[in-house]
Protein backbone atom coordinates (compact mmCIF):
# COMPACT_ATOMS: atom_id res chain seq x y z
CA UNK A 1 0.00 0.00 0.00
CA UNK A 2 1.19 3.65 -0.89
CA UNK A 3 1.18 6.49 1.92
CA UNK A 4 -1.17 8.84 0.82
CA UNK A 5 0.01 12.17 0.24
CA UNK A 6 0.80 14.81 2.89
CA UNK A 7 -0.91 17.76 0.98
CA UNK A 8 0.09 20.03 4.13
CA UNK A 9 4.04 19.07 3.37
CA UNK A 10 3.13 19.12 -0.35
CA UNK A 11 2.01 22.77 0.08
CA UNK A 12 4.80 23.87 2.26
CA UNK A 13 7.21 22.25 -0.22
CA UNK A 14 5.69 24.42 -2.65
CA UNK A 15 6.40 27.73 -0.67
CA UNK A 16 10.17 26.50 0.05
CA UNK A 17 10.53 26.03 -3.97
CA UNK A 18 9.83 29.78 -4.27
CA UNK A 19 12.33 30.46 -1.48
CA UNK A 20 15.32 28.90 -3.37
CA UNK A 21 13.87 29.51 -6.11
CA UNK A 22 13.80 33.20 -5.73
CA UNK A 23 17.13 34.40 -4.72
CA UNK A 24 19.02 31.22 -7.49
CA UNK A 25 16.71 33.87 -10.39
CA UNK A 26 18.59 36.85 -8.99
CA UNK A 27 21.72 35.47 -8.52
CA UNK A 28 21.76 33.95 -11.91
CA UNK A 29 20.46 36.92 -13.73
CA UNK A 30 22.51 39.65 -11.99
CA UNK A 31 25.70 37.69 -13.43
CA UNK A 32 24.31 38.02 -17.23
CA UNK A 33 24.36 41.81 -16.86
CA UNK A 34 26.01 44.61 -16.83
CA UNK A 35 26.92 46.48 -13.85
CA UNK A 36 24.68 49.94 -14.90
CA UNK A 37 22.12 47.73 -15.89
CA UNK A 38 21.95 46.09 -12.86
CA UNK A 39 21.90 49.34 -10.55
CA UNK A 40 19.33 50.70 -12.61
CA UNK A 41 16.98 47.87 -13.80
CA UNK A 42 16.92 46.29 -10.45
CA UNK A 43 17.62 42.26 -9.69
CA UNK A 44 13.93 41.01 -10.81
CA UNK A 45 14.45 42.26 -14.36
CA UNK A 46 15.42 40.46 -17.39
CA UNK A 47 18.87 42.18 -18.42
CA UNK A 48 18.63 44.22 -21.31
CA UNK A 49 22.02 42.78 -22.90
CA UNK A 50 22.81 39.56 -22.11
CA UNK A 51 26.61 39.19 -21.22
CA UNK A 52 29.53 36.74 -19.69
CA UNK A 53 31.83 39.64 -19.19
CA UNK A 54 31.89 39.40 -15.35
CA UNK A 55 32.80 35.83 -15.34
CA UNK A 56 35.81 36.78 -17.50
CA UNK A 57 36.49 39.80 -15.51
CA UNK A 58 36.44 37.47 -12.06
CA UNK A 59 38.75 35.06 -13.61
CA UNK A 60 41.24 37.58 -15.12
CA UNK A 61 40.83 38.96 -11.32
CA UNK A 62 43.04 36.52 -9.15
CA UNK A 63 39.96 33.94 -8.74
CA UNK A 64 41.56 31.18 -10.86
CA UNK A 65 44.71 31.29 -8.29
CA UNK A 66 42.12 30.88 -5.39
CA UNK A 67 40.63 27.94 -7.60
CA UNK A 68 44.14 26.11 -7.56
CA UNK A 69 44.28 26.65 -3.64
CA UNK A 70 40.75 25.41 -3.11
CA UNK A 71 41.19 22.35 -5.52
CA UNK A 72 44.66 21.38 -3.33
CA UNK A 73 42.67 21.83 -0.22
CA UNK A 74 39.91 19.91 -1.37
CA UNK A 75 41.88 16.67 -2.76
CA UNK A 76 43.95 16.84 0.29
CA UNK A 77 41.69 16.55 2.44
CA UNK A 78 39.73 13.89 0.63
CA UNK A 79 42.69 11.86 0.22
CA UNK A 80 43.59 12.42 4.09
CA UNK A 81 39.61 11.62 4.82
CA UNK A 82 40.07 7.60 2.80
CA UNK A 83 43.58 7.01 4.50
CA UNK A 84 42.04 7.65 8.22
CA UNK A 85 38.42 6.71 7.93
CA UNK A 86 38.00 3.33 6.45
CA UNK A 87 40.27 1.70 9.26
CA UNK A 88 38.82 3.29 12.12
CA UNK A 89 34.94 2.72 11.09
CA UNK A 90 36.46 -0.91 10.51
CA UNK A 91 37.64 -1.01 14.25
CA UNK A 92 34.96 0.66 15.89
CA UNK A 93 32.66 -1.79 13.87
CA UNK A 94 34.62 -5.04 14.28
CA UNK A 95 37.28 -4.65 17.22
CA UNK A 96 36.27 -5.57 20.93
CA UNK A 97 38.83 -3.63 22.76
CA UNK A 98 37.63 -1.28 25.42
CA UNK A 99 40.09 1.74 23.94
CA UNK A 100 38.53 1.57 20.33
CA UNK A 101 34.80 2.46 22.15
CA UNK A 102 36.49 5.10 23.87
CA UNK A 103 37.81 6.47 20.39
CA UNK A 104 34.49 6.16 19.14
CA UNK A 105 32.96 7.83 21.52
CA UNK A 106 35.63 10.74 21.33
CA UNK A 107 34.15 11.26 17.68
CA UNK A 108 30.93 11.33 18.63
CA UNK A 109 31.76 14.43 20.97
CA UNK A 110 33.56 15.70 18.15
CA UNK A 111 30.31 16.25 16.20
CA UNK A 112 29.52 18.53 18.72
CA UNK A 113 33.21 20.86 18.63
CA UNK A 114 32.53 23.47 16.94
CA UNK A 115 35.61 25.13 14.78
CA UNK A 116 35.09 28.31 16.30
CA UNK A 117 35.59 27.12 19.77
CA UNK A 118 39.04 25.89 18.90
CA UNK A 119 39.98 28.63 16.33
CA UNK A 120 42.71 30.67 18.81
CA UNK A 121 44.41 27.65 20.02
CA UNK A 122 44.63 26.48 16.47
CA UNK A 123 46.03 29.78 15.71
CA UNK A 124 48.92 29.00 18.09
CA UNK A 125 49.51 25.45 17.10
CA UNK A 126 49.58 26.17 13.36
CA UNK A 127 51.80 29.54 14.16
CA UNK A 128 54.04 27.43 16.18
CA UNK A 129 54.08 24.86 13.63
CA UNK A 130 55.56 27.32 10.87
CA UNK A 131 52.56 26.47 9.06
CA UNK A 132 50.88 30.33 9.21
CA UNK A 133 49.90 31.02 5.81
CA UNK A 134 50.58 27.73 4.63
CA UNK A 135 47.91 25.53 2.57
CA UNK A 136 48.97 22.70 4.96
CA UNK A 137 48.16 24.63 7.75
CA UNK A 138 44.65 24.71 6.49
CA UNK A 139 44.38 21.09 5.23
CA UNK A 140 45.38 19.32 8.62
CA UNK A 141 42.27 20.95 10.46
CA UNK A 142 39.72 20.97 7.69
CA UNK A 143 40.39 17.34 7.50
CA UNK A 144 40.54 16.66 10.98
CA UNK A 145 37.22 18.35 11.38
CA UNK A 146 35.76 16.05 8.44
CA UNK A 147 36.29 12.69 10.66
CA UNK A 148 33.44 12.79 13.40
CA UNK A 149 30.92 13.47 10.58
CA UNK A 150 32.86 11.13 7.95
CA UNK A 151 33.47 8.45 10.73
CA UNK A 152 29.29 8.25 11.62
CA UNK A 153 28.33 8.07 7.82
CA UNK A 154 31.32 5.01 7.30
CA UNK A 155 30.31 3.17 10.46
CA UNK A 156 27.11 3.24 9.31
CA UNK A 157 27.23 1.42 5.97
CA UNK A 158 29.57 -1.03 8.01
CA UNK A 159 27.41 -1.94 10.54
CA UNK A 160 25.15 -3.31 7.45
CA UNK A 161 27.68 -5.86 6.71
CA UNK A 162 26.38 -9.38 8.19
CA UNK A 163 28.41 -11.17 10.71
CA UNK A 164 27.98 -14.68 8.34
CA UNK A 165 30.45 -13.00 5.93
CA UNK A 166 32.73 -12.19 8.61
CA UNK A 167 32.58 -15.76 9.75
CA UNK A 168 33.25 -17.19 6.42
CA UNK A 169 36.15 -15.26 5.74
CA UNK A 170 37.32 -16.45 9.01
CA UNK A 171 36.98 -20.12 7.96
CA UNK A 172 39.35 -19.22 5.32
CA UNK A 173 41.71 -18.19 7.89
CA UNK A 174 41.58 -14.62 6.79
CA UNK A 175 43.65 -11.76 8.63
CA UNK A 176 42.18 -8.58 9.64
CA UNK A 177 44.08 -6.58 6.71
CA UNK A 178 42.59 -9.50 4.13
CA UNK A 179 39.01 -8.91 5.64
CA UNK A 180 39.23 -5.29 4.92
CA UNK A 181 40.30 -5.20 1.57
CA UNK A 182 38.13 -7.97 0.33
CA UNK A 183 35.32 -8.17 2.65
CA UNK A 184 34.61 -4.38 4.01
CA UNK A 185 35.91 -1.79 1.60
CA UNK A 186 34.08 -2.93 -1.23
CA UNK A 187 30.83 -3.91 0.62
CA UNK A 188 30.91 -0.27 2.06
CA UNK A 189 31.51 1.77 -1.15
CA UNK A 190 28.27 3.46 -0.71
CA UNK A 191 29.28 4.68 2.25
CA UNK A 192 32.97 5.71 0.65
CA UNK A 193 31.13 7.47 -1.66
CA UNK A 194 28.81 9.90 0.96
CA UNK A 195 31.99 10.48 2.92
CA UNK A 196 33.77 11.65 -0.38
CA UNK A 197 31.22 13.63 -1.05
CA UNK A 198 31.08 14.95 2.28
CA UNK A 199 34.40 15.84 2.53
CA UNK A 200 34.55 17.51 -0.70
CA UNK A 201 31.72 19.73 0.08
CA UNK A 202 33.32 20.36 3.76
CA UNK A 203 37.07 21.48 2.01
CA UNK A 204 35.50 23.57 -0.79
CA UNK A 205 33.22 25.45 1.50
CA UNK A 206 35.51 25.77 4.61
CA UNK A 207 35.85 29.59 5.58
CA UNK A 208 36.97 30.09 9.19
CA UNK A 209 40.29 28.10 9.17
CA UNK A 210 41.44 29.79 5.85
CA UNK A 211 40.33 33.40 7.37
CA UNK A 212 42.29 32.86 10.47
CA UNK A 213 45.08 30.75 9.38
CA UNK A 214 46.17 32.41 5.81
CA UNK A 215 47.06 36.15 4.64
CA UNK A 216 48.35 36.02 1.19
CA UNK A 217 47.46 36.00 -2.26
CA UNK A 218 49.08 33.00 -2.94
CA UNK A 219 47.68 30.54 -0.62
CA UNK A 220 44.10 32.23 -0.66
CA UNK A 221 40.67 30.20 -1.03
CA UNK A 222 37.62 30.73 -3.13
CA UNK A 223 35.41 31.58 -0.30
CA UNK A 224 38.11 34.13 1.12
CA UNK A 225 38.05 35.37 -2.11
CA UNK A 226 34.55 35.92 -2.07
CA UNK A 227 34.64 37.53 1.18
CA UNK A 228 37.47 40.18 0.30
CA UNK A 229 35.35 40.74 -3.18
CA UNK A 230 32.65 41.68 -0.83
CA UNK A 231 34.64 43.89 1.11
CA UNK A 232 36.55 45.62 -1.40
CA UNK A 233 33.98 45.81 -4.20
CA UNK A 234 31.06 45.37 -2.65
CA UNK A 235 29.37 47.70 -5.26
CA UNK A 236 30.11 45.47 -8.23
CA UNK A 237 26.88 43.13 -7.48
CA UNK A 238 27.38 41.52 -11.05
CA UNK A 239 30.51 40.86 -10.30
CA UNK A 240 30.22 39.66 -6.72
CA UNK A 241 27.38 37.07 -7.63
CA UNK A 242 29.30 35.72 -10.76
CA UNK A 243 31.95 34.90 -8.32
CA UNK A 244 29.49 33.25 -6.39
CA UNK A 245 28.63 31.44 -9.29
CA UNK A 246 31.75 30.12 -10.19
CA UNK A 247 32.69 29.19 -6.76
CA UNK A 248 29.87 26.68 -6.42
CA UNK A 249 29.75 25.27 -10.37
CA UNK A 250 32.21 22.61 -9.22
CA UNK A 251 30.69 21.56 -6.16
CA UNK A 252 27.22 21.97 -8.32
CA UNK A 253 29.10 19.30 -11.01
CA UNK A 254 29.55 17.14 -8.41
CA UNK A 255 26.24 16.98 -7.01
CA UNK A 256 24.29 16.63 -10.42
CA UNK A 257 26.56 12.81 -10.29
CA UNK A 258 27.08 12.40 -6.96
CA UNK A 259 23.53 13.76 -5.58
CA UNK A 260 22.71 9.61 -3.94
CA UNK A 261 26.14 9.91 -2.26
CA UNK A 262 25.29 13.03 -0.48
CA UNK A 263 21.62 12.51 0.29
CA UNK A 264 22.00 8.99 1.48
CA UNK A 265 25.17 9.63 3.72
CA UNK A 266 23.42 12.55 4.79
CA UNK A 267 20.39 11.07 5.82
CA UNK A 268 22.03 8.58 7.94
CA UNK A 269 23.26 11.01 10.22
CA UNK A 270 19.53 11.14 12.18
CA UNK A 271 19.83 7.89 14.27
CA UNK A 272 16.88 6.06 14.60
CA UNK B 1 18.72 -8.38 16.47
CA UNK B 2 22.03 -9.53 15.53
CA UNK B 3 25.00 -9.03 17.53
CA UNK B 4 28.32 -8.09 16.18
CA UNK B 5 30.00 -10.04 19.52
CA UNK B 6 27.66 -13.35 19.12
CA UNK B 7 29.96 -14.46 15.69
CA UNK B 8 31.72 -17.87 16.35
CA UNK B 9 34.96 -17.59 17.83
CA UNK B 10 38.30 -17.79 16.15
CA UNK B 11 37.07 -14.77 14.01
CA UNK B 12 40.06 -12.70 13.76
CA UNK B 13 39.06 -8.96 14.93
CA UNK B 14 41.32 -5.41 13.82
CA UNK B 15 42.71 -4.49 16.84
CA UNK B 16 43.33 -0.86 17.95
CA UNK B 17 46.17 -0.50 15.68
CA UNK B 18 43.28 -0.04 13.21
CA UNK B 19 41.89 2.98 14.92
CA UNK B 20 44.86 4.65 16.00
CA UNK B 21 46.11 6.74 12.99
CA UNK B 22 42.62 8.33 13.21
CA UNK B 23 42.68 8.89 16.68
CA UNK B 24 46.17 10.27 16.94
CA UNK B 25 45.12 12.81 14.29
CA UNK B 26 42.04 14.27 16.04
CA UNK B 27 43.18 14.58 19.04
CA UNK B 28 46.12 16.70 17.29
CA UNK B 29 44.12 18.74 15.80
CA UNK B 30 40.77 19.02 17.49
CA UNK B 31 41.19 17.62 21.20
CA UNK B 32 44.88 19.22 21.92
CA UNK B 33 43.56 22.67 20.52
CA UNK B 34 40.30 22.28 22.66
CA UNK B 35 42.38 21.84 26.02
CA UNK B 36 44.52 24.81 25.08
CA UNK B 37 41.65 27.30 24.74
CA UNK B 38 41.06 26.09 28.46
CA UNK B 39 44.76 27.27 29.02
CA UNK B 40 44.88 30.03 26.76
CA UNK B 41 41.94 31.54 28.29
CA UNK B 42 44.04 32.32 31.68
CA UNK B 43 46.76 34.08 29.90
CA UNK B 44 47.52 37.15 28.36
CA UNK B 45 48.48 36.81 24.26
CA UNK B 46 48.95 39.25 21.84
CA UNK B 47 49.41 36.36 19.31
CA UNK B 48 52.92 37.99 18.56
CA UNK B 49 55.06 37.14 21.81
CA UNK B 50 54.31 34.40 24.09
CA UNK B 51 51.51 33.93 25.95
CA UNK B 52 51.62 34.85 29.77
CA UNK B 53 49.33 33.86 32.48
CA UNK B 54 47.36 36.42 33.80
CA UNK B 55 44.91 34.24 36.58
CA UNK B 56 41.25 35.28 36.04
CA UNK B 57 41.81 38.66 34.29
CA UNK B 58 40.33 37.39 31.40
CA UNK B 59 36.92 36.21 33.31
CA UNK B 60 36.65 39.44 35.33
CA UNK B 61 36.86 41.46 32.17
CA UNK B 62 34.54 39.74 30.38
CA UNK B 63 31.72 39.40 33.28
CA UNK B 64 32.03 43.41 33.28
CA UNK B 65 31.60 43.55 29.80
CA UNK B 66 28.62 44.65 28.44
CA UNK B 67 29.00 43.52 25.21
CA UNK B 68 29.62 40.20 26.27
CA UNK B 69 26.90 39.78 28.52
CA UNK B 70 24.61 41.32 25.38
CA UNK B 71 26.42 39.08 22.96
CA UNK B 72 25.01 35.69 25.25
CA UNK B 73 21.97 37.12 24.74
CA UNK B 74 21.71 37.63 21.20
CA UNK B 75 23.83 34.10 20.92
CA UNK B 76 20.78 32.56 22.82
CA UNK B 77 18.14 34.11 21.63
CA UNK B 78 19.21 33.49 17.23
CA UNK B 79 19.86 30.01 18.69
CA UNK B 80 16.20 29.54 20.09
CA UNK B 81 14.32 31.64 16.70
CA UNK B 82 16.64 28.98 14.78
CA UNK B 83 15.67 25.92 16.32
CA UNK B 84 11.67 26.92 16.28
CA UNK B 85 11.56 28.04 12.80
CA UNK B 86 13.88 25.81 11.40
CA UNK B 87 12.16 22.41 13.17
CA UNK B 88 8.82 22.42 11.99
CA UNK B 89 9.64 23.18 8.41
CA UNK B 90 12.15 20.33 8.03
CA UNK B 91 10.19 17.77 9.58
CA UNK B 92 7.28 18.83 7.21
CA UNK B 93 9.56 19.05 4.40
CA UNK B 94 11.81 15.86 5.35
CA UNK B 95 8.02 13.97 6.18
CA UNK B 96 7.39 15.17 2.67
CA UNK B 97 10.04 14.58 0.74
CA UNK B 98 10.18 10.83 2.35
CA UNK B 99 6.76 9.78 0.35
CA UNK B 100 6.47 8.71 -3.15
CA UNK B 101 4.97 11.62 -4.87
CA UNK B 102 6.10 11.66 -8.58
CA UNK B 103 7.43 15.15 -8.61
CA UNK B 104 9.12 14.60 -5.30
CA UNK B 105 13.00 13.42 -6.90
CA UNK B 106 12.97 16.45 -8.90
CA UNK B 107 11.81 18.66 -6.47
CA UNK B 108 14.20 17.72 -3.53
CA UNK B 109 17.05 18.04 -6.34
CA UNK B 110 16.65 21.80 -6.00
CA UNK B 111 15.70 21.79 -2.51
CA UNK B 112 18.75 20.98 -1.45
CA UNK B 113 20.66 23.89 -3.45
CA UNK B 114 21.17 26.07 -0.25
CA UNK B 115 23.09 23.02 1.21
CA UNK B 116 25.62 23.41 -1.51
CA UNK B 117 26.59 26.50 -1.12
CA UNK B 118 29.21 27.72 1.48
CA UNK B 119 28.21 30.20 4.19
CA UNK B 120 30.01 32.96 2.91
CA UNK B 121 28.22 32.36 -0.44
CA UNK B 122 24.96 32.46 1.08
CA UNK B 123 25.39 35.33 3.18
CA UNK B 124 26.45 37.06 0.01
CA UNK B 125 23.95 36.20 -1.89
CA UNK B 126 21.83 37.34 0.46
CA UNK B 127 23.24 40.60 1.42
CA UNK B 128 22.93 41.40 -2.75
CA UNK B 129 19.39 40.48 -2.67
CA UNK B 130 18.40 42.07 0.27
CA UNK B 131 20.18 45.24 -0.25
CA UNK B 132 17.92 48.25 0.33
CA UNK B 133 18.97 50.78 -2.75
CA UNK B 134 20.17 47.61 -5.42
CA UNK B 135 18.15 44.36 -4.34
CA UNK B 136 14.73 43.20 -4.32
CA UNK B 137 13.20 45.20 -1.31
CA UNK B 138 14.08 48.33 -3.91
CA UNK B 139 11.30 46.74 -6.11
CA UNK B 140 8.98 45.43 -3.73
CA UNK B 141 8.59 48.72 -1.31
CA UNK B 142 4.76 47.30 -0.35
CA UNK B 143 6.73 44.31 1.11
CA UNK B 144 9.54 45.65 2.72
CA UNK B 145 8.36 49.31 3.48
CA UNK B 146 12.15 51.39 3.54
CA UNK B 147 13.43 48.66 2.73
CA UNK B 148 17.19 48.72 5.39
CA UNK B 149 16.25 45.71 6.91
CA UNK B 150 19.80 45.28 8.67
CA UNK B 151 18.98 48.38 10.07
CA UNK B 152 17.62 47.89 13.08
CA UNK B 153 18.03 45.29 15.60
CA UNK B 154 14.22 43.24 15.08
CA UNK B 155 14.91 43.48 11.11
CA UNK B 156 19.19 42.33 11.41
CA UNK B 157 17.33 39.42 13.92
CA UNK B 158 14.84 38.28 11.35
CA UNK B 159 17.25 38.65 8.70
CA UNK B 160 20.13 36.29 9.99
CA UNK B 161 16.89 33.74 11.50
CA UNK B 162 15.89 33.86 8.12
CA UNK B 163 18.91 33.06 6.25
CA UNK B 164 19.43 30.53 8.79
CA UNK B 165 16.17 28.74 7.45
CA UNK B 166 17.37 29.04 3.98
CA UNK B 167 20.61 27.32 5.01
CA UNK B 168 20.31 24.91 7.00
CA UNK B 169 16.48 23.47 6.40
CA UNK B 170 17.24 21.15 3.72
CA UNK B 171 20.22 19.08 5.91
CA UNK B 172 17.84 18.69 8.81
CA UNK B 173 15.17 18.02 5.92
CA UNK B 174 17.26 15.31 4.71
CA UNK B 175 18.42 14.10 7.81
CA UNK B 176 14.43 13.51 8.70
CA UNK B 177 13.58 12.17 5.75
CA UNK B 178 16.17 9.66 6.37
CA UNK B 179 13.97 9.29 9.59
CA UNK B 180 10.98 8.63 8.23
CA UNK B 181 12.00 6.16 5.89
CA UNK B 182 13.04 4.32 8.35
CA UNK B 183 9.29 4.11 10.38
CA UNK B 184 7.91 0.67 9.25
CA UNK B 185 5.18 0.93 6.74
CA UNK B 186 2.81 -1.54 9.19
CA UNK B 187 2.01 1.04 11.52
CA UNK B 188 0.67 3.32 8.52
CA UNK B 189 -1.47 0.81 7.26
CA UNK B 190 -2.67 -0.49 10.62
CA UNK B 191 -3.62 2.93 11.31
CA UNK B 192 -5.38 3.45 7.49
CA UNK B 193 -7.50 0.29 8.73
CA UNK B 194 -8.41 1.61 11.90
CA UNK B 195 -9.44 4.75 9.75
CA UNK B 196 -7.09 7.37 10.65
CA UNK B 197 -6.57 10.11 8.24
CA UNK B 198 -2.97 11.39 7.34
CA UNK B 199 -2.75 14.40 9.76
CA UNK B 200 -3.71 11.54 12.60
CA UNK B 201 -1.23 9.33 11.10
CA UNK B 202 1.85 11.99 11.22
CA UNK B 203 0.41 13.34 14.89
CA UNK B 204 0.29 9.96 15.67
CA UNK B 205 3.08 7.65 14.31
CA UNK B 206 5.28 9.98 12.07
CA UNK B 207 5.86 12.15 15.13
CA UNK B 208 6.72 9.49 17.84
CA UNK B 209 8.20 7.57 15.11
CA UNK B 210 11.04 10.46 14.87
CA UNK B 211 11.34 11.01 18.18
CA UNK B 212 15.63 10.29 18.32
CA UNK B 213 16.13 12.34 14.56
CA UNK B 214 14.18 15.23 16.56
CA UNK B 215 16.48 15.19 19.13
CA UNK B 216 20.06 14.50 16.70
CA UNK B 217 18.65 17.49 14.79
CA UNK B 218 17.96 19.96 17.70
CA UNK B 219 21.27 19.24 18.89
CA UNK B 220 22.59 19.81 15.61
CA UNK B 221 20.90 23.29 15.30
CA UNK B 222 21.91 24.51 18.48
CA UNK B 223 25.80 23.69 18.40
CA UNK B 224 24.99 25.71 14.71
CA UNK B 225 23.22 28.21 16.62
CA UNK B 226 25.96 29.17 19.07
CA UNK B 227 28.51 29.45 16.73
CA UNK B 228 26.80 31.08 13.99
CA UNK B 229 29.86 33.27 12.66
CA UNK B 230 30.08 33.84 8.47
CA UNK B 231 26.41 35.07 8.48
CA UNK B 232 27.19 37.24 11.26
CA UNK B 233 30.72 38.53 10.13
CA UNK B 234 29.19 38.95 6.36
CA UNK B 235 25.61 40.21 6.75
CA UNK B 236 25.74 42.13 9.21
CA UNK B 237 29.29 42.28 11.01
CA UNK B 238 27.37 42.15 14.53
CA UNK B 239 25.61 45.88 13.73
CA UNK B 240 23.76 47.86 13.87
CA UNK B 241 26.02 48.96 16.71
CA UNK B 242 26.15 46.03 18.29
CA UNK B 243 23.40 43.99 18.53
CA UNK B 244 23.99 41.37 16.11
CA UNK B 245 26.99 40.79 18.05
CA UNK B 246 27.09 36.86 18.65
CA UNK B 247 29.47 35.30 21.17
CA UNK B 248 31.39 33.50 17.90
CA UNK B 249 31.26 37.01 16.26
CA UNK B 250 32.72 38.46 19.33
CA UNK B 251 35.39 35.93 19.95
CA UNK B 252 37.01 36.85 16.69
CA UNK B 253 36.67 40.49 17.12
CA UNK B 254 38.37 40.36 20.57
CA UNK B 255 41.35 37.83 19.67
CA UNK B 256 41.86 38.20 15.80
CA UNK B 257 40.88 42.57 15.47
CA UNK B 258 41.34 43.22 19.17
CA UNK B 259 44.46 41.09 19.46
CA UNK B 260 43.31 39.89 22.65
CA UNK B 261 43.47 36.35 22.39
CA UNK B 262 43.60 35.72 26.09
CA UNK B 263 39.54 37.01 25.82
CA UNK B 264 39.13 35.39 22.61
CA UNK B 265 39.77 32.13 24.34
CA UNK B 266 37.90 32.60 27.18
CA UNK B 267 34.87 33.02 24.90
CA UNK B 268 35.43 30.08 22.94
CA UNK B 269 36.08 28.02 26.16
CA UNK B 270 32.14 29.21 26.69
CA UNK B 271 31.30 28.30 23.69
CA UNK B 272 32.82 24.76 24.10
CA UNK B 273 31.61 24.10 27.37
CA UNK B 274 27.69 24.55 26.36
CA UNK B 275 28.54 22.92 23.43
CA UNK B 276 30.00 19.76 24.78
CA UNK B 277 26.99 19.52 27.56
CA UNK B 278 24.54 19.72 24.87
CA UNK B 279 26.31 16.84 23.02
CA UNK B 280 26.96 14.46 26.05
CA UNK B 281 23.24 15.07 26.06
CA UNK B 282 22.48 13.69 22.45
CA UNK B 283 25.06 11.29 22.86
CA UNK B 284 22.60 9.86 26.36
CA UNK B 285 19.22 10.37 24.65
CA UNK B 286 19.69 9.41 21.15
CA UNK B 287 21.31 5.87 22.21
CA UNK B 288 24.21 6.56 19.74
CA UNK B 289 26.76 5.43 22.23
CA UNK B 290 24.25 2.13 22.73
CA UNK B 291 24.55 1.70 18.80
CA UNK B 292 28.06 -0.34 18.73
CA UNK B 293 26.81 -3.21 19.93
CA UNK B 294 23.68 -3.47 17.36
CA UNK B 295 23.99 -4.27 13.67
CA UNK B 296 21.23 -2.00 13.23
CA UNK B 297 23.19 0.39 11.40
CA UNK B 298 22.38 4.24 11.44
Amino acid sequence: MRRRPNWLAGLGSLVWLALVGLPLYVLLLATLRTRSDYSTEGPLSLPAEWTFDNYLTDLSNGFGQDFLNTLVVTASVVAIVLLLVPPLAYAIVRARGRTTGWVFRMFLLGLAIPAQAVIVPMFYVISKAGLYDHLIGVILPTAAFCLPVCTLVLTGAMRDITPELYEAMAMDGASPARVFRQLVLPLSRGGLSSVVVFAALQAWNGFLFPLILTQSDATKVVTLGLYEFQTEHGVDVPGLLSAVVLSMLPIFIVYLFARRALVQGLMGVGGK
Amino acid sequence: MTRAGRTGAGVTRPGFAWAAPAAVFFLLFAIVPLLLVAVLSFTSWDGITDPRFNGLDNWTGLAHDPVMLQSVGTTLLLTVLGVVTQTPISILLGVWAAGHQRNRAVLSAIYFVPLLLSATAVSVVWRAVLDPNFGVPSQAGWLFGDGNLLGTRAGAIGVLTFVGVWQFTPLHALIYQGGARAIPQVLYQAAAVDGAGTVRQFFHITLPQLRNTVITSMVLMVVGGLTTFDTVLILTQGGPGTDTTVSAYYMYQKAFKGFDFGAGSAIALVLVVVATLISLAVVRLSGYDRMRSSAEGL
